[in-house]
């Protein structure tokens, strides 16, 4: 599904005097199949964007805001129907689970969306724990609240997995995880990201996780999108990027102080390619 | 959700924000009764309690909007006894009838006065926690109960337990937003099917809610025990609350609205 969005502008508080636009005039194309990243400083209104995208706030002003063949400013738009395909992983995510047994949090969204029987409902719910990398059998009749920070995350995400969406927006999914389980995550989101799920979003702060597996960002600032375009392509075009709160990828740094050594290197700013480019510069 | 004002402080350097806060509770108290010694059916009483809520206002620096706000949030309220006196009241003679539906003068009037009685105190009380901060409040009233630790009462520990329940008001509003979010995005329906379907679809919210708080209490307990917090045996406060000559003038002018009161239920 691509995701289309014109003249967007959300505006916080009904009171004019201390009104706030979140977002101002922003305009925006996601094409489906892109693992897309948005990043930007707290405050710069990337939250209250993608909560737009299934409806759960309606934006002040649009020109046109369209998810696939979802018109979501037209009154008559099915928000249902788009929930179910359009999954949001909130920051956090494991304090949203309730229920009494991991089988029946999971099977939550599902019971929601769609009537089943209970055998398609188990089928489901037993390829989303499992596609996540939790043990179904071990793991189903356990209480959520027992389980481990890890697992609570894995078990949430399930959740939104469950009805097999086919565009998908994290934000901040790896915050508050150690470097072994942020790694485990991108895993799983490459894995699902060649299946079922045809478009990623992903906000982070994170900006050697964007470089690394994004094919394309977008960097938000006060409201606005300050530039977009593939990652080390609004890397290269900001000098400065302190100024809108952020910093450069580790490769970034890198390759900015070998320019001021002289030393030019064409890379995409992925670990992988800048090491390479180099080692090609050192034979030569 | 974001409507809520209780509590609201309204920041600002004023007149009454300097004012001493026990001296501002007392004050409200002193008040509310003036309110209710207005004798029936004698509205220029109310006149009078405007006056001050309008003078208090103006000295206050907040906006007359945000007095006025306050009377939204129990609007229904409001609504609910002044149809139960218009309907219900029988005194009076009466000015219109229609089938079992009886209107009397006696009930309008009180329905008049009661609405009027409701909205004074609620905008002379939103005055106090306008311009008063809940930490402020907190302690004036736990100087205002100190000497029920003559009978043991936990007096420090109450305002500790009131003051940080007012803290939490809107971080609880904000993850309660956020979950019922978190929910909605997973196909949870709030607002369709009767009333039993509606209360189960609360769980899904209700459940993290409590989780979370039990949570927050932890790590704040957590927190104020790594500051070495103890109670209340020897503390201090950093900022000692005194009489000034503002709070003098308050009172002589609160008493001003009692004789006021007395004086125009004596004479109209």
């Amino acid at each position: 599904m691509q995701i289309v969005c014109k003249n967007l502008t959300f505006t916080y508080g009904k009171d004019k005097r201390i009104q706030v636009d979140a977002v101002k005039n922003l305009s925006l194309t996601i094409e489906e199949g892109e693992f897309f990243g948005i990043i930007g400083e707290t405050g710069s209104g990337k939250s209250t964007f993608i909560q737009q995208l299934n409806g759960l706030i309606k934006p002040t002003t649009s020109d046109e805001l369209k998810v696939g063949e979802f018109d979501l400013l037209d009154k008559k738009c099915d928000y249902k129907k788009l929930r179910s395909k359009v999954g949001m992983v909130f920051q956090y995510p494991e304090y949203q689970l309730f229920a009494e047994s991991v089988f029946e949090d999971v099977a939550f969204g599902l019971k929601n969306f769609e009537k089943l029987n209970e055998k398609e409902i188990e089928e489901m719910v037993r390829s989303a724990i499992e596609i996540v990398g939790l043990d179904y059998e071990k793991i189903k009749d356990k209480s959520p609240f027992d389980l481990s920070g890890g697992q609570k995350r894995r078990v949430a995400i399930a959740g939104v997995l469950v009805t097999k969406p086919e565009v998908l927006i994290l934000d901040e999914p790896a915050s508050g995880l150690d470097p072994e389980g942020k790694e485990q995550l991108l895993e799983l989101l490459h894995k699902i990201h060649n299946s079922f799920v045809k478009t990623i979003i992903m906000v982070s702060h994170d900006m050697n996780m964007v470089v690394e597996h994004c094919t394309k960002i977008a960097l938000f600032n006060k409201g606005e999108i300050y530039s977009t375009g593939k990652p080390f392509v609004v890397f290269e075009k900001l000098d400065n990027l302190e100024k809108v709160g952020l910093e450069q990828p580790l490769t970034g740094y890198l390759k900015k102080e070998l320019e001021k050594k002289k030393v030019s290197v064409d890379t995409d700013l992925t670990v992988d390619d800048f090491v390479e480019k180099i080692v090609e510069k050192i034979k030569k | 959700m974001k409507d809520v004002t209780f509590g609201q402080y309204y920041n600002a350097t004023s007149f009454v924000h300097k004012m001493d806060a026990r001296v501002k509770i007392l004050l409200s108290i002193a008040y509310i009764v003036a309110v209710f010694l207005v004798k029936e059916f004698h509205f220029y009483g109310f006149l009078v309690a405007f006056l001050f809520i309008v003078l208090t206002t103006i000295f206050s620096k907040v906006p007359f909007f945000s007095v006025l706000r306050s009377v939204k949030g129990i609007l229904f309220f409001v609504i609910f006894s002044a149809v139960l006196q218009i309907f219900f009241n029988t005194a009076g003679e009466v000015v219109f009838s229609w089938k079992f539906i009886t209107i009397t003068d006696g009930g309008l009037l009180k329905a008049g006065f009661i609405v009027c009685r409701i909205m004074m105190i609620v905008m002379g009380t939103a005055l106090l926690t306008l311009t008063t901060t809940p930490v402020e409040l907190a302690d004036g009233i736990e100087s205002l109960l100190s000497p029920l630790k003559l009978i043991k009462f936990p007096v420090h520990e109450f305002a500790l337990i009131m003051s940080i329940a007012l803290r939490f008001i809107p971080t609880l509003m904000e993850e309660t937003d956020r979950i019922i979010k978190a929910q909605k995005a997973r196909g949870a329906d709030f607002e369709s099917g009767n009333l039993i379907k509606r209360a189960k679809a609360m769980v899904p919210i209700l459940i993290p809610l409590l989780v979370s708080s039990f949570r927050r209490a932890d790590e704040l307990a957590d927190a104020m025990d790594a500051r070495c917090y103890s109670g209340a045996k020897g503390r201090t406060k950093y900022k000692k609350q005194r009489i000034t000559y503002r709070d003098i003038i308050g009172f002589l002018v609160l008493a001003g609205l009692i004789v006021g009161i007395v004086f125009l239920n004596g004479v109209l």
